[in-house]
């Protein structure tokens, strides 16, 4: 089966995620919530987005109730998408977590950032980010971000 | 007025708000992701950047003109601007708050309320760009015509 991904927003060729891959995003900035939303809408994704790092993890079951191990949202989660810099926990914070836990450890993990700052990047992709991607992001951006998670699988 | 000559006015003054860089590539990629299942998404979006950015204004108002400032408050505010400011392509004031953010790194309150001035004039003029813009774009709707995309 030919998975490289095709310039029309179909979703044939998507193996691991049924019809539409659904993405946590998670960014304190209400704009850029609402923009890399309809980014990744427009390219075939079912979206949920958090205000936090806090709200993320309570939607991935990895609140403070830990004796809550079921996912509560009920929708599988195939990627994570999160700005590095936001106040409380960081994007860096939220990926430890993240791959600190049982349950969600295999999720890819994507961080956001306006500053391209090398060690700030290499620390993300030594934790285990997927990718680094610096803001303002673009639909070619998105358009990349699909053909890495199909190249991977989930 | 007819439709070709409002959609004529809308080119070139879409073309002169890129030029005189008010507005960068940023905003294309805006007007590129607007389609018929949100046909207002680039006013939704720069709507909420007008709220977002004249309370985040107001804020940095009020912590300027504290007895003692907190520069990390400041400087917070100043990023989240800058953050959404280059989301939209709104470039100038993208650019004043670069600036603003280094006189904050230097804990200067005259430098830092001259820059708060100056984001504040380019907001204004990029807000009267932007709603001139919307107005046109209404205009041409309500003649009964398309909104020219722009490359």
């Amino acid at each position: 089966m030919n998975a490289s991904f095709s310039s029309s927003s179909s979703s044939k060729g998507m193996m691991d995620h049924g019809d539409q891959p659904h993405v946590l995003a998670v960014d304190d900035n209400l704009i850029d919530r609402k923009i890399v939303e309809k980014l990744l809408k427009n390219s075939a994704c079912k979206v949920t987005t958090a205000e936090n790092g806090l709200r993320a993890l309570e939607y991935l079951g990895l609140g403070d109730d830990q004796n809550n191990t079921s996912n509560v949202s009920g929708l599988k989660v195939n990627l994570i998408i999160t700005d590095y810099c936001m106040p409380g926990m960081t994007g860096y914070e939220l990926l430890k977590k993240i791959k600190e836990s049982s349950v969600m450890k295999e999720v890819p993990v994507v961080i956001m950032s306006s500053e391209n700052i090398p060690t700030r990047i290499n620390k993300c992709l030594e934790e285990g980010a997927k990718m680094f991607m610096l803001k303002p992001i673009k639909q070619s951006d998105v358009k990349e971000l699909r053909c890495q998670l199909m190249k991977y699988g989930s | 007025m007819e439709v070709v000559q409002l959609q004529t006015r809308f080119v070139e003054y879409t073309a002169s708000l890129f030029r005189e860089g008010y507005l960068d590539a940023q905003f294309t990629q805006l007007q590129q992701l607007q389609d018929e299942s949100n046909p207002d998404f680039v006013v939704e979006v720069v709507s909420l950047f007008f709220e977002d950015s004249e309370r985040l204004l107001n804020d940095l108002t009020r912590a300027l003109n504290q007895q003692s400032v907190d520069f990390k408050k400041v400087d917070a505010n100043v990023h989240q601007l800058k953050g959404s400011s280059s989301s939209i392509g709104a470039q100038r004031i993208k650019n004043a708050c670069i600036t603003f953010r280094n006189f904050c790194d230097e804990q200067n309150i005259e430098a830092s309320l001259r820059c708060l001035q100056q984001v504040k004039q380019e907001y204004s003029l990029v807000k009267n760009k932007l709603d001139t813009l919307f107005r046109l774009e209404q205009q041409i709707v309500a003649a009964g015509g398309s909104i020219p995309v722009m490359e």
